[in-house]
C-alpha cells in the first residue's frame, strides 16, 4: 500500500468523523436503521447522517439481499457517488446469500460486484452490531485501509465482467419511454 | 483601509461563529429529541470533509452558479454592520437596499447553477425556493419600509443609532414578530424548509452537488445565515458593543432552532397561504400604526 501524504491523513481523519450515508434500502436489514438513527442509539453523535442523494453520500449501505434488478440500480448508485466512498454489507445475505442462497433471482456474494469495506454478520444485525460496524469502518478510514473505491478503479475490468456475467447487461432500461 | 480589515473580520466572524452555532443548534435539536447529538464542532468537520472529496461537475454553468452564489453571499456578509457604527465596514454602502440586492445575487447564482445541473429535482427545489422567497419577502419588506419611513433613513447603522432610546422590538412589536416569522422562512428552518425537503424531493437544489460543491454551498449558506440574522438583530434589537451583538445573535438563533426542532414541514401552498395571510395582515397593521404615529 502506498504511503499517504499528510493532507490525505488529515482528510482521512475528517472523513472518519463525518460519514454521510445514502438513504437507499434494499432488503429487510433497513428495518434496523430507524432505531439506530433515533433517540435510542443516536448515530448522529458519531457524525453519521442520512443524506438524500448518492452525489452527497460517502457510504452506501447494502441492507440485505439483492436481486438482479436491484443490483443494476445499486451499481448505478455506487458509480454516481463522489470518490472516497465506502460500502457496508448488512447481514448474511450480502456475505453468502443467507436464506436466499438458492434463489433464482438474487445474487449471493456482494463483493463480486462492488467492493465491500465492512460486513456485518447476522440475520438481521442488531443496532449495536451496526454501531460496532460503523466504529470499525471509522477505524479503517482513519488508518487509510478502507480503500474499496481504489480497488474498484484498479480492478474495474474484473468487476464489470462479474456484473455482466450475472446481469447480462448493466444498463437500466427506461421502461416507460422506450 | 480600515473598512477592508473590518470586512475581513466580518467574514471571519461569520464563518467561525455561525459554524459553531450550527453545531450548537444540532446539539440543541438532539437534546430536544432526547438524543446526545454531535459535538459542537461537527459542522467544521462536515465542511472540511466535503471540501476534501473528489466531486463531479455538471458543466460550466453549474460551476459558475456555485461560485456566483458564494461570491454574492460573501459580498453581502462583508458589508453588513455588526450591531454598532464602529463595526460597520463601509458606512456609506450599508444601505438596506444595497444589502437586499447583493443578497439576491447569491440566491440567483444558486438558482442558476442548480438548474444548470439538469436534474428535475433541482428545478423543483429552485422553484420552491423562489416561491418561498415571494412568500416571506412581502411581509418583511412592508415592515422594513414602514420602519424606513418612520426613521427617514435606510442606512442600517443609522437605524441602529436611532434605537438608542428604545429597541424597535419595543417600538413596533408587531413588526418585530412579523420579521421574525419571515426570518424563519429565510433561514429555511423547519416549518419552512420546503425548498430542501430531503424526503420529498431529495434535498431539492442540492441534489446533484457532490464533495467540494456541497462544501462551498454550505459555506454560502453559513454567510447567508449570518446576513439574515444580523439584519434582524441590527434593525430590531438595537445596538451595543460587539459582545452584546454576539449574544443577541445567539439568542435569536437558539429561538429559531427551538421552534424548528418541534415542528413538521409545511406544504408549498400552505406556506404561501400562511405568509400572505396573518403575517402580511400584521405587516400592514404595523405600517398603518406607523403612518398614524401610534408607536410605543
Ligand atoms: S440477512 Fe436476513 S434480515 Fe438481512 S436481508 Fe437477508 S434474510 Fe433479510
Amino acid at each position: 500500500m502506498k504511503e499517504r501524504t499528510v493532507w490525505e491523513q488529515i482528510a482521512d481523519q475528517l472523513r472518519s468523523r463525518s460519514i454521510w450515508m445514502l438513504h437507499y434500502c434494499t432488503g429487510c436489514g433497513a428495518m434496523e436503521l430507524p432505531p439506530t438513527m433515533t433517540a435510542r442509539f443516536d448515530m448522529e453523535r458519531f457524525g453519521i447522517m442520512p443524506m438524500a442523494t448518492p452525489r452527497q453520500a460517502d457510504i452506501l449501505l447494502i441492507t440485505g439481499y439483492l436481486n438482479t434488478k436491484t443490483l443494476r440500480r445499486v451499481i448505478y448508485t455506487y458509480e454516481q457517488m463522489a470518490d472516497p466512498k465506502y460500502v457496508i454489507g448488512f447481514g448474511s445475505c450480502t456475505i453468502n446469500g443467507g436464506i436466499y442462497y438458492d434463489s433464482y433471482s438474487t445474487i449471493n456474494r456482494l463483493d463480486y460486484y462492488i467492493p465491500v469495506d465492512v460486513y456485518i454478520a447476522g440475520c438481521m444485525p442488531r443496532p449495536e452490531a451496526i454501531l460496532e460496524a460503523f466504529q470499525y469502518l471509522m477505524e479503517k478510514i482513519r488508518k487509510g485501509e478502507a480503500d474499496g473505491w481504489k480497488r474498484y478503479k484498479e480492478n474495474y475490468e474484473w468487476y464489470k465482467q462479474n456484473q455482466i456475467r450475472s446481469l447480462g447487461e448493466v444498463y437500466v432500461h427506461d421502461e416507460f419511454h422506450e | 483601509m480600515t473598512g477592508v480589515y473590518k470586512a475581513i473580520f466580518n467574514l471571519a466572524i461569520a464563518f467561525f461563529f455561525v459554524l459553531t452555532l450550527e453545531g450548537i443548534g444540532r446539539k440543541i435539536t438532539a437534546r430536544v429529541q432526547r438524543r446526545i447529538g454531535p459535538p459542537w464542532y461537527q459542522s467544521f468537520i462536515d465542511v472540511f470533509k466535503a471540501l476534501s472529496k473528489h466531486p463531479f461537475s455538471n458543466g460550466w454553468i453549474f460551476d459558475f452558479g456555485v461560485l456566483m452564489a458564494l461570491g454574492g453571499a460573501i459580498a453581502t456578509a462583508a458589508i453588513v454592520p455588526m450591531g454598532s457604527t464602529f463595526w460597520t465596514p463601509f458606512p456609506n454602502t450599508d444601505n438596506f437596499f444595497v444589502i437586499m440586492y447583493l443578497f439576491a445575487v447569491g440566491a440567483l447564482g444558486m438558482a442558476m447553477g442548480m438548474v444548470g445541473s439538469g436534474n428535475p429535482w433541482a428545478s423543483i427545489g429552485v422553484t420552491r425556493a423562489l416561491t418561498q422567497m415571494l412568500g416571506y419577502e412581502l411581509p418583511y419588506l412592508i415592515v422594513l419600509a414602514s420602519m424606513m419611513f418612520y426613521y427617514k433613513t435606510a442606512s442600517i447603522h443609522l437605524l441602529i443609532e436611532k434605537q438608542a432610546g428604545g429597541w424597535n422590538l419595543l417600538v413596533m412589536p408587531i413588526g418585530a414578530i412579523v420579521a421574525f416569522i419571515s426570518l424563519l422562512g429565510m433561514l429555511g428552518k423547519k416549518p419552512f424548509d420546503i425548498a430542501i425537503a430531503p424526503a420529498e424531493i431529495a434535498s431539492g437544489p442540492m441534489v446533484e452537488l457532490s464533495g467540494k460543491y456541497l462544501g462551498l454551498l454550505h459555506i454560502m449558506h453559513v454567510f447567508s445565515i449570518f446576513v439574515e440574522i444580523t439584519l434582524f438583530v441590527d434593525v430590531f434589537l438595537g445596538g451595543g458593543n460587539f459582545w452584546w451583538f454576539l449574544l443577541k445573535f445567539l439568542i435569536v438563533w437558539i429561538l429559531a432552532v427551538l421552534i424548528s426542532s418541534v415542528l413538521p414541514r409545511f406544504r408549498i401552498e400552505q406556506m404561501l397561504k400562511f405568509y400572505w395571510g396573518v403575517p402580511l395582515g400584521l405587516a400592514f397593521l404595523n405600517a398603518f400604526f406607523v403612518l398614524m404615529g401610534w408607536t410605543l
